[in-house]
């Protein structure tokens, strides 16, 4: 039912999803943990820049980030000088992009679970001899573990279903950035409603069940908590 | 081995001075009204909070001083919180282990066995008691083989039933702990049972400091002059009356009978003399049923409140004390070193 090119489209934003998931635990853990215990008084600028991308437009995300990557832009400017050659157009400038886009998914649950961890299981440790490093490992990430779960499918699906950042900075090169919900997209700009449907189904579809995997999980977690 | 302690605890409005050098053995209460400081001084001494130009040594390890600031999990301390703080995703057994793997020196089943705990190993804390998780939480503070034991009111989020439950388990720590003990509680039942040193704390310093029994006769603190002021003895079991169920209990000062609780002859007891349930006559009564009369000498007097006046007394080198009326004190004519005698009404024995 799926063409051959929709196949690839999913195989793209599979990929860039699951890398885009990995990139934002491997930056989000810290920066969590960090926005969770600071008494920093700047620190309202920084929460104010991570849910940034909960309000803007995709579309100027995608614009300042065209910008920014581009090859007269600084960052873009800077890696051509290294021979890395400008990230738009190119499945790493998606990965970039999509991070952005997806920062306050995955770092506002697990604030509010190392939040709710609390200092007392911290401090206990503590007295117990368990240095920072140990403490957080063995005491803060367990009991965050329905904030990683939450975080990691709420990153993952917000990735699957962004479309104006793709757009502005990826195009849509098949193979490479042409992800799903741009193919969706030319399919019923070519009016080809019945390859819009197959592609579309299965989005809705693997979205569905994945929410309803966290949702279940968490519960059960709760259960068991209490 | 001594515990020094030296603080300007300062937060806004609060501030709390302290220079203590207390007792290597034992257990050391620290007591005052709530926001006196007693949990940040405790907090302070472990290393959980850190306060500028503080100073603290156990022994030979100096744990704060000037720039020097060893933190929590460096120096050895076990802390029993408030609310136990167990880990939630470990088991008893798992919690117990935490302590015990990092410290890195093995047994604490002795201390199992004497908390009771021995079969809730695989339980989850969710599952436990309010008492329970206070006897896990001893438990594993204990396991990691700490050099000194602090206690943050470990019974105060306790129901009185709770509290009854856990208390025995504390006393039975008391006899069996080598290392000092910091015991944070404002409850005056608490201390008079557990602790041998106490430490007054108000009003932005250190009121009181001494051995128990002395702070809690000391006519010029609120102990002494609250309606449960008490004594305490600490006796011996010389011997035991089986005719009529009483045991002879001996003290540095006299002697007295207790009802007959099965202790060993030998045995050292507890025991508190509350000040209400001792009366003052001037001679032995011939024919009376109050059994236990000391011989004592008064030591000073003070009035607390309008009708009343305590009275403190010593017997060898121990301290009683007796509340009785103004009237009763002038009939007495009761004055610094007249000799008396003290009728005691009840005992209660603490263990």
């Amino acid at each position: 039912m799926l063409s051959e090119t929709d196949v690839a489209a999913l195989g793209v934003t599979l990929k860039l999803a699951s890398v885009t998931t990995v990139v934002l635990l491997a930056l989000g853990t810290p920066l969590a943990w960090w926005l969770a215990r600071s008494n920093w008084r700047g620190k309202p600028l920084i929460e104010a820049l991570v849910a940034l991308p909960l309000v803007l437009p995709p579309t100027v995300i995608g614009f300042y980030l065209l910008l920014l990557l581009g090859a007269g832009g600084p960052v873009g400017g800077l890696m051509e000088r290294w021979g890395v050659g400008p990230l738009v157009f190119t499945f790493g400038g998606l990965v970039v992009g999509s991070v952005v886009y997806s920062l306050p998914f995955v770092v506002q649950p697990l604030r509010d679970a190392f939040a709710a961890v609390g200092r007392l299981p911290m401090e206990a440790a503590a007295t117990l001899r368990a240095g920072p490093w140990d403490r957080f490992w063995s005491v803060a990430v367990p009991l965050a573990r329905p904030g990683f779960l939450t975080a990691s499918v709420l990153g993952f699906a917000h990735t699957v279903g962004e479309f104006g950042v793709v757009l502005m900075i990826g195009g849509s090169i098949p193979g490479e950035t042409r992800v799903a919900s741009v193919a969706v997209y030319d399919h019923v700009e070519g009016l080809e409603y019945g390859a819009a449907h197959g592609l579309s189904g299965v989005l809705v579809g693997a979205s569905f069940l994945m929410l309803v995997g966290v949702y279940f999980v968490n519960r059960r977690a709760r259960v068991v908590a209490s | 081995m001594s515990l020094e302690v030296r603080f300007p605890l300062r937060r806004g409005e609060f501030s709390l001075d302290v220079d203590l050098a207390l007792p290597g053995a034992g257990v050391t209460a620290i007591s005052g009204k709530s926001g006196s400081g007693k949990t940040s001084l405790l907090r302070a001494v472990a290393g959980l909070d850190f306060h500028e130009g503080g100073f603290v040594k156990l022994g030979d390890s100096v744990w704060q001083d000037g720039g020097k600031f060893v933190p929590p999990h460096r120096r050895g301390v076990g802390y029993v919180f408030q609310e136990a703080g167990l880990f939630p995703h470990l088991t008893v057994g798992g919690n117990i282990d935490y302590g015990r793997k990092r410290a890195g020196k093995g047994g604490a089943e002795d201390w199992l066995e004497l908390l009771g705990i021995g079969g809730l190993m695989e339980r989850k804390p969710s599952t436990l008691s309010g008492g329970e998780r206070q006897r896990v939480a001893m438990a594993r503070a204990l396991a990691a083989r700490p050099e000194i034991l602090l206690m943050d009111e470990p019974l105060a989020s306790l129901d009185a039933e709770r509290k009854a439950e856990v208390l025995p388990y504390l006393a039975a720590l008391h006899g069996e702990l080598s290392i000092p003990v910091l015991y944070v509680s404002h409850d005056a039942g608490e201390i008079a049972r557990l602790a041998d040193y106490l430490v007054l704390i108000g009003e932005g310093g250190v009121l009181a400091e001494g051995a128990l029994g002395t702070v809690m006769t000391r006519l010029d603190l609120p102990l002494a002059q609250g309606r449960d002021a008490a004594a305490i003895l600490e006796t011996t079991v010389a011997g035991r009356d089986r005719e009529f169920g009483l045991a002879q209990l001996e003290f540095d000062g006299g002697s007295m009978r207790v009802p007959d609780m099965g202790i060993p002859v030998g045995a050292g007891l507890r025991v508190q003399v509350a000040a209400r349930d001792v009366s003052l006559a001037l001679e032995e009564a011939r024919a009376s049923s109050i059994q236990n009369s000391i011989h004592a000498v008064v030591d000073s007097l003070r009035e607390t409140g309008y009708s009343e006046v305590v009275v403190s007394l010593r017997a060898g080198g121990n301290t009683l004390l007796s509340r009785i009326t103004r009237k009763s004190a002038r009939d007495l004519e009761l004055a610094s070193g007249k000799k008396i005698v003290a009728q005691v009404k009840s005992v209660a024995v603490l263990g």
